[in-house]
């Protein structure tokens, strides 16, 4: 089936059995709590945003979730480092062209790079907010400083 | 080919959705017990009323109106035989179980609840069961008490007659766990409950589809069930409530053909089952709903419990043998439900991966997340069997969890 490999690539499957940046920040200034009622998937991001650079220093992500939700923030957490706030909520908006347009129609999604491995994601609709799950709890962190819980359900 | 191999194949021919192909591949339609499939003569039913006869009821006197009327009427009989009801009036449609436990919280049980008392339901209810209770013991500070579970899903018996005490005021208890598949033992639990005088609700949306139910047997207060997990439509269902409850009972919802007459002084109530029945009802459900049953009535629970049985052996058996998938819910009197967790593999892959091959199983907390707490698990995949599952749709199941494995190794 070309549309499962293409979903659960090895990319996927690597990032599943060995997420990278997994666990907790001991310093971090940004930090949201993320859950998926559907499926029961919880993750927590924290980041550490330089405050002179104005550039995501690290960032780290626990929780428990399917392979999907799993891969999507490990992969998400090898992009973020280095960028500024914007920079990273604009890869938000590349990720969320790259699991939700039609790629026949919509040219915006040519150059991904590494975000591609998500492309599959929209061949299976009721997985889309698996693979959301990370990002939107990314972009809350980004927006408050203070601890906040973000729900798919409100997305 | 064997004498049941031609039956089955006979039953499956009542089923035209069952011949498509989902990704390529024939259906194995194994969620029966989110919603079963519906024969060829339930759908003709429907668009039979649409084409021929669509009105609606109660109220013209013209001949469509009555025919609407008749057969309406026809189904509420069905179901009153069904379930061995004393009357007619006796069943009240409902848009499905949902709404009848609702209808008894809001009815039956909240005008007698006052702070203190207490209303038992167990473990494994589905949500639907837990929160109508919690509203009502929100609003009135009474108490939700809970009878706990052992490891293989059955009812703690000897908890259960420790929280029967004079301050509950109700039992609600589902007859079939949809996630474990544990068959419940209404009849000593209603036995229990009524030797000090506590009513109970049986929910049966689980337990319809493969029992026979006789309610004067069992003597339940009230029962509750869902058209759709029976072979009927959606959006239909039944609440079954002792007529002495149901007149005592002030009406749930406001509205047309519940009520003798109206004034702005004051406004006269219907009699039963109209009473419950609040506007224009589903019409082609309630059809649907009867013929559904008929169809039923025809395969007969001799055939559906002894091939349902069958399937759930099985599929035990052969799901059991593979490494690192473990069952969960082994209760001793099982309907035919299979949750199952696979070791290192979320429930949500494996039922993308399992669609692709066509299988159909349902993957999630399946709307009883204290059942999920209770075992340690975010959610499972489940497999739910119907009279028109075959042998060899276990075995597609069973290859396609070997695949999920293998991938993921």
């Amino acid at each position: 089936m070309e549309e499962l490999k293409e979903l659960y690539q090895q990319v996927i499957l690597d990032h599943n059995k060995n997420p990278r940046n997994f666990g907790e920040l001991p310093i971090y200034n940004h930090h949201a709590e993320g859950h998926n009622p559907l499926c029961g998937d919880q993750i927590e991001v924290f980041i550490l945003v330089n405050e002179e650079t104005g550039k995501i220093e690290d960032v780290k992500f626990k929780g428990a979730g399917c392979a999907i939700s799993k891969a999507s923030a490990s992969i998400m957490t090898t992009l973020l480092k280095g960028k500024t706030i914007d920079e990273a909520k604009k890869l938000f908006d590349d990720f969320h062209k790259a699991v939700t347009s039609d790629p026949t129609t919509d040219k915006d999604v040519i150059n991904l790079g590494k975000l591609a491995v998500f492309c599959g994601v929209r061949e299976f609709p009721a997985r889309v907010k698996c693979a959301s799950l990370a990002w939107h709890t990314m972009l809350n962190a980004l927006e408050n400083h203070e601890v906040k819980k973000v729900s798919t359900e409100a997305l | 080919m064997s004498e049941l191999d031609a039956k089955l194949q006979e039953i499956r021919s009542d089923f035209p959705l069952l011949n498509r192909l989902v990704y390529g591949k024939p259906l194995v339609y194994l969620d029966n017990a989110a919603t079963t499939q519906k024969p060829k003569c339930v759908i003709s039913a429907i668009s039979d009323y649409y084409l021929n006869y669509n009105s609606n009821i109660h109220r013209g006197v013209h001949r469509l109106s009555q025919e609407a009327t008749d057969e309406y009427e026809k189904s509420r009989k069905i179901i009153k035989e069904f379930i061995n009801a004393r009357k007619s009036e006796e069943i009240i449609f409902t848009r499905g179980t949902t709404e009848a436990i609702n209808l008894v919280a809001r009815s039956f049980v909240r005008p007698r609840l006052k702070e203190g008392d207490e209303i038992v339901i167990s473990h494994m209810e589905h949500h639907s069961n837990i929160v109508p209770w919690q509203i009502i013991c929100e609003e009135t500070g009474a108490r939700l008490r809970i009878i706990p579970i052992n490891d293989s899903g059955e009812l703690q018996f000897d908890e259960l007659e420790k929280l029967l005490t004079e301050k509950v005021k109700f039992l609600s208890i589902v007859h079939v766990s949809n996630s474990l598949g544990t068959i419940n033992p209404i009849d000593e639990i209603i036995k229990k409950a009524h030797s000090i005088g506590i009513p109970v609700l049986i929910d049966a949306a689980q337990s319809i589809q493969h029992f026979k139910i006789d309610v004067q047997k069992l003597d339940c207060d009230f029962l509750a069930f869902s058209g759709h997990k029976i072979y009927g439509p959606t959006g239909i269902g039944v609440l079954y409530g002792k007529e002495s409850h149901l007149e005592a009972m002030p009406p749930y919802q406001g509205g047309g053909d519940m009520i003798k007459s109206v004034s702005f002084e004051r406004t006269i109530y219907n009699d039963l089952p109209y009473k419950f029945e609040a506007g224009t009802p589903n019409i082609e459900g309630a059809i649907g709903l009867g013929k559904a049953i008929e169809y039923v009535k025809q395969i007969g629970f001799h055939f559906i419990n002894t091939h349902e049985q069958n399937l759930l052996e099985y599929a035990h058996k052969v799901l059991s043998q593979i490494d690192g998938l473990k069952i969960i819910g082994m209760a001793k009197r099982k309907a035919s439900v299979v949750s199952f967790v696979l070791d290192g593999v979320h429930p949500h892959d494996v039922g993308t991966m399992l669609d692709v091959e066509g299988v159909a199983v349902r993957t999630g907390h399946h709307c009883t997340e204290p059942i999920m707490k209770r075992y340690g698990l975010p959610a499972t995949t489940r497999a739910s069997f119907a009279f028109y599952n075959t042998i060899d749709e276990i075995n597609v199941l069973t290859e396609s969890v070997k695949k999920v494995i293998k991938m993921f190794s």
